[in-house]
């Protein structure tokens, strides 16, 4: 056992290490590595637990998960991760749950009940199965929305909050019994469902754009999950890691709502966007007006002649799947010397980090790659700033127009560069349903069609140049 | 509360504010294999499920119920890691 908890340290050891890599992308593939290491050292540990007699079940259950995991990893399209992870949290969380109701109904059937089942082991227990299962069905809708399976739009309808109040209160009560009264089977089960359902109900009202705050919360979860299953084993591995992944999940939550200007509450329960066409009201037929168009070719005669360039993706292109073109555009004015930079809001994409490796993938090398902060002051400097498929967050209407829903919300002053030049589908308002007063600004220039096919001629143009 | 508890619970408390130091330096750039690898770390229920789903010689409830878990936390645990490991591969310098 002694050797058994200090393999475990080991393990914890290099977790931290691994994340600690983790700071630069030169180091991060090997900070992965020993990560995977850790949980490898900690598996083969548990193995020779004095508690494990049987191995047929844990080799079948290795080998089935080993299997599916591979699989996904090796398949996902690089779109479709925040789906991947929403899924991957979710079984984390209901893995943890999983642990606490065999550990109960262990407890049940070899102590028989006359063993007490003592409140440092019952409380964990429940934390485990409530946190855990809201992380599992919570995570599956998320998925679900994600991929579009059902609408990305929040699902609202009346009493929402006191519903969902109402079932948090009765799952921590059934707790309490539990605790109260270890051998209550039926209030376990009531437990079991109810935080199911709550983790259903709670992600429904939270739109497609709000997803990065879900995402980053669920991940929180599933390491309270573990950390709360550490308790009921009185393992120290599971608090340890448990806890590294709570704190994570903590602060990418913090990260996401400070990028949107929107507290976690309001996110959670505000049901932004469900409100969508009411915001298109005068502003929209405003913002008919004096909208200026040019072509692909137009556009090539302007980036050609520029000596910095700004790309600001958004999701918009990576739904285009137009990053591989953007990179070749970038690469081809690089070679008729004109500086090329991305600006990447926090919020861009589906989850946080999301567009960097969408970039990654299509090969734009992560130094060409600015935050926020390194970039807004290089717009005014910018001949032009690039807007494809990003919206609501080069809205200038979240600096000034208090009345407008985004209002406050840190964007990137695309509007500061000399010419901005939108490639967009249509004049449909963003995510949040707001129109965007970039598009009527005087040195705007939009580009309408499909990004991938926009790009692909202003290319084509470039070189005939 | 027993030692045991006193134990656990100062270990909580200190891995918290390690993984707030630690995670507070991953650059943006890093964000989402950062999530998704953590993600793989809190597949270390695994742990539990190993013990829940080994511990009788004969098949039961608890035993049943730690298979399940083992599966979920390792399809956590191997595709997590994996699926990070790929996106990691992706970040290049300039050449």
């Amino acid at each position: 056992m002694i050797t058994i908890n200090l393999l475990y340290l080991l393990a914890a050891c290099l977790f931290i290490v691994g994340l600690k890599m983790l700071s630069s992308p030169k180091t991060a593939p090997r900070g992965n590595q020993l990560a995977a290491v850790g949980m490898l050292v900690a598996v083969v540990a548990t193995l020779f637990h004095a508690e494990v007699l049987s191995f047929a079940w844990i080799i079948a259950g290795l080998v089935v998960g080993s299997a599916i995991g591979a699989y996904f990893a090796q398949t996902v399209q690089m779109t479709a991760m925040p789906q991947m992870v929403a899924v991957f949290n979710g079984l984390g969380g209901g893995g943890s749950a999983f642990v606490a109701w065999s550990e109960y109904s262990n407890h049940l059937s070899s102590a028989g009940a006359s063993v007490e089942l003592g409140a440092d082991t019952s409380v964990p227990m429940v934390l485990s199965v409530l946190i855990g299962a809201v992380t599992l069905t919570g995570s599956l809708v998320a998925f679900a929305k994600l991929q579009e399976l059902i609408s990305g739009k929040p699902l609202v309808y009346r009493l929402q909050k006191t519903i969902n109040l109402i079932l948090l209160i009765a799952s921590l009560a059934l707790g309490v019994v539990i605790v109260l009264s270890p051998t209550s089977q039926l209030a376990f089960f009531g437990l079991v469902i109810a935080a199911s359902v709550l983790g259903v109900l709670s992600v429904l009202p939270i739109g497609g754009a709000d997803m990065p705050v879900v995402i980053s919360l669920l991940n929180s979860y599933s390491g309270l999950a573990a950390c709360s299953t550490g308790f009921v084993l009185s393992n120290n591995a599971l608090i340890i890691s448990g806890s590294l992944v709570g704190a994570s999940g903590i602060i990418l939550t913090q990260i996401m709502c400070k990028a949107m200007n929107r507290s976690l509450a309001n996110v959670l329960f505000g049901a932004f966007g469900a409100a969508g066409p009411a915001a298109t009201g005068p502003a929209g037929a405003k913002a008919q007006g004096a909208v200026k168009s040019g072509s692909p070719e137009d556009a090539a005669v302007l980036l050609e002649a520029s000596n910095l360039v700004i790309f600001v993706p958004g999701y918009g292109m990576a739904v285009a799947q137009a990053q591989h073109a953007v990179r070749e555009l970038a690469g081809l004015l690089q070679k008729r010397g004109v500086q090329t930079k991305y600006a990447i809001h926090p919020v861009a994409g589906r989850m946080p980090g999301h567009m960097n490796v969408l970039l990654a993938e299509a090969d734009v090398p992560y130094d060409q790659l600015y935050d926020m902060e390194q970039i807004n002051p290089d717009f005014p400097q910018a001949d032009v700033a690039m807007v494809i498929g990003a919206n609501d967050v080069t809205n200038p209407a979240a600096r000034t127009d208090t009345s407008s829903p985004i209002y406050g919300m840190p964007i990137l002053d695309v509007d500061k560069a000399r010419t901005v030049m939108v490639l967009k589908r249509s004049l449909n308002p963003g995510f949040a349903g707001v129109d965007n007063a970039l598009y009527t600004q005087e040195r705007t220039m939009m580009v309408f069609g499909d990004a991938k096919e926009t790009i692909t001629r202003i290319i084509q143009a470039v070189k005939e140049l | 509360m027993t030692e045991t508890l006193i134990a656990s619970i100062t270990i909580f408390v200190l891995a918290v504010f390690v993984g707030f130091e630690v995670i507070s330096k991953v650059p943006p750039t890093l964000h989402t294999p950062l999530m998704s690898g953590s993600n793989a770390i809190s597949g270390i229920t695994i742990l539990g499920a190993i013990i829940c789903a080994g511990r009788a010689m004969e098949t039961d409830m608890a035993t049943i119920l730690g298979f399940v878990a083992v599966v979920l936390a390792t399809v956590n645990v191997v595709g997590g890691f994996l699926v990070t490991n790929r996106m990691l591969l992706m970040f290049k310098k300039k050449k």
